[in-house]
């Protein structure tokens, strides 16, 4: 595209800081007035979606740049937005979701006693998404970053009250702070040899830092540990399962369609210098495979439908972190792109069934759900098929175009992204035979009742997009589509796929209960017992050790140092003898003030 | 106008122990004071070098005493917080059992002394507005303090009067090694001097352990949270928040443009206690059981990223290091503002007994919130601003692939601070907000009235403010800086 004239426009203003401006009024007035502040966040987000169709169709838009901090020469952040391509399909996706989720929302809230601050943090979250998706410098970014992370941390946590919301709340936190704590050494090292965080701007000056291979190595892979953190990559992907425990619409929103794929994002934004990086591309290929393995194997042993969805999402973040480590953006992007739609219908409707069953969210206390909600099995039907990858569906397309580029690169890889179709195919079989199919297993689930009409009406769109997003006369007008390959990978992809759903059909139709036990799936490898030994044994013991030794050496030792050493206040103290804190006080200031008259008058 | 800001806290103070209401007293002059602030900082020119709104009157001619005040952008920038917190301390001060009239005199004499030792342009009266503002520090502890107070006052005392005695000595001998014809108690006169390369080393280190146990620099830290948690909470603030940050405005105005050559030959030494503030009082931090200790600690934590900017010796990370200060008075002000109201809700502050607070007092939950996360550098609010420009101030002097100095490392080590105090901070949090009570609370805490949510909030949009347009404020300081590295 030629940017022949860049027209300067407020919309992009207008579309970030409209979320912004319903959150702090949320907050600072309509408390009290649910429906209002409902009804205001719903609003903004829309006002957000219509700017950024209109963003979208305009190809030479630019906007203002706003000084944040600027010190000439020594450093310049500006608050300034890139409207690439890239950056006003992600906007589409991010408002557009959104929106769906808010009108969702309306209903699967709709008597919640803390509905005003769970939109306060929904229309903060838009804000905090939209801003990383239009940062045009690494700083700017990095700001909207942390603000999604408190975002999903308020929004997590909104049943605070409940241990496993609050503990899940913090660990979400702590964890993205981890993979922000390389992320920011990343940025201070590229900004270290370009001298610019601005990304425009880093462009020219890359050779300083390609010139130097292990050094561009190092700057990657700590930005990559950034997308590791909130794109929940191994191995701080423990936080993402646990992020359950929110209300099902943000599970749906942030938690699959958006937030988590900022990683991605981020990459696909940085690619020209992830790219440049051949070493850093393998390590981050490999992590994107081994989080889709990893989470494909556990979520065959959950029995928790969000976790298992959860688990699922970890599998597809890793195929999109696994086409970026094979160079391709595209891919990811498409990958991405699909994955948003269909896996928020996945969860919206789960959130569907979990309602209609009393928010019951064990799988084995569900069954039979097709004929109860119909309108939600078969939208969950079109997320499921969507998401194994069985054509027409979005995800076939999208899945295939990794795997074509796996097979082309790098062999080993393909082998395991086919394991993990497999996989996919079978847990998510499992989890539609067990809630669909076959008869009621309690009650709740005997006398379930099909979900209100918001939140009936964002599935069935949700469902559309699953279906037709992967078409190239789709899908090309918003992302450059990657180059399509004749190879085998698709006819594998497919067997693959037919033989997950044979096995999770022969496995699981009929039955009561799981005729697996993989002790070590159903405990998720033990990822959370071995952080939390390590946790003790580190940071708490040496927490325990710097405790003492301040309590004890310093504080003790420095006491008696100072009281038997200084000749002048043991002199004073045995002088006075007063005991009277205000005398002494007094003494103590006329003692100054002599002193200063003698040391320099005199 | 300086004067004004200066001399109405001390005057109202003086006015409450003749005898005039208390409170009304104490909340007219702060806001007279903060309103006069606000007109000089509006009418400050961020284009004009050196300081403005300069007012003199000469005391001695023989002894070369001259009262003279005056602001740049530091002096500006640690007045309009020293108003803040005073404002907001003296709001939150709520019913004093006994000798109500003192205690709000003491919190005017601290904000005055403070505001007076900032807008000192004379090395006399910017040392004896500080002692002014330390002894109603050491009366509030031991008359009003909770739990062992008196052995807090007896160490935060000792601590205190022997930094400023030994501060003291290092001011004399500075004052001494400047060449004759520049000798002078005029801040304008001696910031310009020139000290021999060979002289500075000795007044460095006494100056380091003058003010680093003003400032809590490891180990002379220990006074720190033992006094914090035995404070009331409007003293806490106003210590925390504003006193100590006299310490580092010294070391900001007189070590940084004087001792540049003992800075460098001793920067290492700086890097490591700096470190120790960090890592080592970070875990320390993680290992408390109370929320007014874990607050007293990593307030001296933090005093640590502002030294890392000090060590950074370039105006970068020198403004990021005086915009800290600002932006970790406000958030320490409001968390100790807050667990002030806790401790009076609540049988104790210890984490095992308390529990699902939010669910009983969410505005009290919320502003914590806030100022946690402030606290913890958010961005968005002033104290993520001032943080990026530290690490930025720190590690990008003397870039080379091949091998990084230990300022460099010092950065990248320090920058796990972040890391740390995310996880004590939203562990307290977790702990006292969140989940359910451990034991009932009887009577049933009340949330924050309604009055007092105008001063939490005035410190939540300030750091706010400054948190998105940061610009306003490192335009005024920076000149100053600028102006250290241009000699």
């Amino acid at each position: 595209m030629i940017n022949a004239v860049v027209v300067n426009s407020a919309l992009p203003w207008v579309a970030l800081l409209v979320p912004l401006i319903a959150s702090a009024l949320i907050v600072l007035f309509t408390q009290r007035a649910r429906d209002l502040s409902a009804l205001l966040s719903v609003a903004a987000v829309l006002v957000s979606f219509v700017c950024s169709c209109l963003i979208f169709g305009r190809a030479n838009i630019g906007a203002a740049e706003i000084p944040w901090i600027n010190l000439p020469g020594l450093l310049r952040v500006p608050l300034g937005f890139v409207l690439d391509q890239l950056s006003r399909t992600m906007m589409l996706v991010v408002t557009g979701v959104g929106a769906l989720i808010h009108i969702y929302s309306l209903g699967y809230m709709r008597d919640e006693a803390g509905k005003s601050r769970y939109f306060a943090a929904l229309s903060l979250f838009i804000f905090s998404m939209l801003g990383i998706v239009l940062a045009n410098n690494f700083v700017m970014m990095f700001i909207f970053w942390e603000l999604v992370g408190v975002s999903s941390y308020l929004l997590i946590g909104h049943w605070f009250d409940r241990a496993a919301a609050a503990d899940a709340a913090k660990k979400a936190f702590i964890t993205n702070r981890l993979g922000d704590f390389g992320f920011m050494l990343g940025i201070l090292m590229v900004w270290g040899a370009t001298g610019t965080v601005v990304f425009g701007e880093m462009l020219p000056r890359l050779g300083q830092i390609t010139a130097n291979p292990s050094f561009l190595t190092i700057c990657v892979l700590l930005i990559f540990c950034g997308a590791v953190g909130k794109s929940a990559q191994f191995p701080l992907h423990v936080w993402l399962p646990d992020a359950m425990e929110g209300p099902t619409p943000v599970s749906a929103l942030i938690h699959a369609a958006t937030m988590v794929a900022a990683g991605v994002y981020m990459l696909v934004r940085v690619g020209f210098l992830v790219q440049a990086s051949p070493a850093a591309l393998h390590v981050i290929a490999w992590v994107g495979t081994i989080t889709a393995v990893m989470a494909g194997l556990i979520a065959t042993q959950q029995n928790d439908i969000k976790r298992i969805l959860a688990y699922s999402t970890l599998s597809q973040l890793g195929y999109m972190i696994m086409a970026v480590g094979l160079a391709s953006g595209e891919a990811a992007m498409f990958h991405l792109f699909t994955h948003a739609f269909f896996k928020a219908l996945l969860f919206l409707a789960a959130g569907s069934v979990i309602l209609a069953v009393h928010h019951e969210q064990d799988i084995w206390k569900m069954g039979g759900q097709g004929r109860n909600v119909f309108l939600t099995f078969v939208t969950f039907a079109c997320g499921t098929l969507a998401l194994i990858g069985c054509p027409p569906f979005a995800g076939y397309f999208s899945k295939d175009a990794i795997l074509a580029l796996a097979l082309q690169r790098d062999p080993l890889i393909f082998a395991f992204a086919l394991f993990t179709a497999f996989l996919t195919a079978f847990y998510m079989v499992r989890l539609f035979v067990v809630v669909f199919l076959g008869k009621p297993r309690t009650p709740e689930a005997l006398n379930s009742r099909e979900s209100p009409t918001s939140m009936l009406l964002p599935l069935v769109i949700l469902s559309l997009l699953a279906l037709i997003a992967g078409f190239t006369f789709f899908a090309r007008h918003f992302l450059p589509l990657p180059d399509e390959t004749h190879s085998i990978a698709p006819i594998l992809a497919l067997g693959a796929m037919l033989i997950g759903v044979a096995l999770g059909v022969f496995l699981y139709r009929g039955r009561n209960e799981d005729p697996l036990n993989l002790t070590a799936l159903r405990h998720r490898f033990y990822f959370d017992e071995f952080y939390g030994w390590l946790i003790e044994h580190t940071q708490e013991f040496l927490a325990r050790v710097a405790a003492f030794i301040d309590r004890w050496l310093i504080d003790a030792g420095a006491v008696r140092g100072a009281s038997g050493a200084t000749w002048s206040f043991g002199a004073m103290l045995r002088l006075l003898q007063v005991g009277n804190l205000q005398a002494y006080a007094f003494l103590f200031g006329l003692g100054i003030i002599w002193v200063i008259y003698f040391a320099l008058f005199r | 106008m300086l004067l004004l800001i200066t001399l109405v806290p001390l005057l109202a103070a003086l006015l409450i122990i003749v005898g005039l209401p208390a409170r009304v007293t104490a909340l007219t002059g702060a806001i007279i004071s903060f309103a006069a602030t606000l007109l000089v900082y509006l009418g400050f020119n961020s284009a004009r070098p050196g300081y403005q709104f300069v007012s003199e009157l000469p005391v001695s001619a023989d002894l070369h005493l001259n009262f003279a005040l005056g602001v740049d952008g530091l002096s500006l920038t640690m007045i309009l917080l020293a108003n803040i917190v005073l404002l907001a301390a003296i709001w939150f001060t709520g019913e004093i059992d006994r000798h109500e009239n003192s205690f709000y005199a003491s919190l005017l004499l601290i904000g005055g002394g403070a505001i007076g030792a900032f807008a000192s342009l004379d090395l006399f009266f910017f040392y004896a507005f500080h002692e002014l503002a330390l002894i109603p520090t050491f009366l509030l502890i031991g008359i009003w303090g909770y739990g062992n107070r008196r052995t807090a006052a007896w160490k935060v005392t000792i601590y205190l009067a022997l930094g400023s005695f030994i501060l003291l000595i290092g001011l004399i001998m500075l004052y001494r090694a400047v060449p004759v014809e520049a000798r002078s108690f005029d801040l304008r006169v001696l910031q310009s001097a020139k000290i021999p390369a060979a002289a500075q080393s000795p007044i460095y280190l006494v100056l380091l352990l003058g003010f680093g146990t003003l400032i809590s620099l490891v180990p002379f830290h220990t006074w720190a949270p033992e006094a914090y948690a035995s404070a009331p909470a409007p003293a806490a603030m106003l210590h925390a928040g504003v006193l100590k940050k006299f310490g580092l405005y010294g070391w900001l105005r007189l070590a940084v443009p004087l001792l540049p050559d003992a800075a460098q030959r001793w920067s290492n030494l700086l890097l490591l206690l700096l470190l120790a503030n960090i890592i080592y009082v970070g875990l320390v931090t993680i290992a408390q059981r109370r929320l007014d200790w874990m607050l007293g600690y990593s307030s001296v934590m933090h005093i640590g990223y502002i030294f890392l900017g000090i060590a950074s010796a370039n105006a970068l990370g020198l403004t990021g290091a005086a915009l800290l200060m600002f932006a970790h008075g406000l958030s320490i002000a409001l968390l100790f503002a807050i667990t002030g109201e806790v401790r009076k809700r609540a049988p104790s502050l210890d984490f095992d007994a308390l529990g699902g607070l939010a669910n009983r007092m969410p505005i009290a939950a919320f502003l914590f919130g806030l100022g946690a996360f402030a606290a913890i550098g958010l961005p968005g609010f002033a104290n993520f601003s001032a943080e990026i420009m530290v690490f930025f101030g720190a590690f990008r002097p003397g870039f080379d692939f091949q091998h990084f100095h230990f300022l460099q490392w010092a950065t990248l080590l320090a920058l796990w601070g972040v890391v740390i105090s995310a996880v004590y901070m939203l562990r307290a949090y977790r702990r006292i907000f969140f989940g359910r009570p451990t034991e009932e609370i009887e009577p049933p805490p009340t949330d924050l009235g309604l009055s007092l949510r105008f001063p939490a909030a005035l410190l939540v949009a300030v750091s706010l403010f400054f948190g998105m347009f940061p610009q306003g404020l490192i335009e005024k300081i920076s000149p100053a800086f600028r102006a250290y590295f241009q000699r």
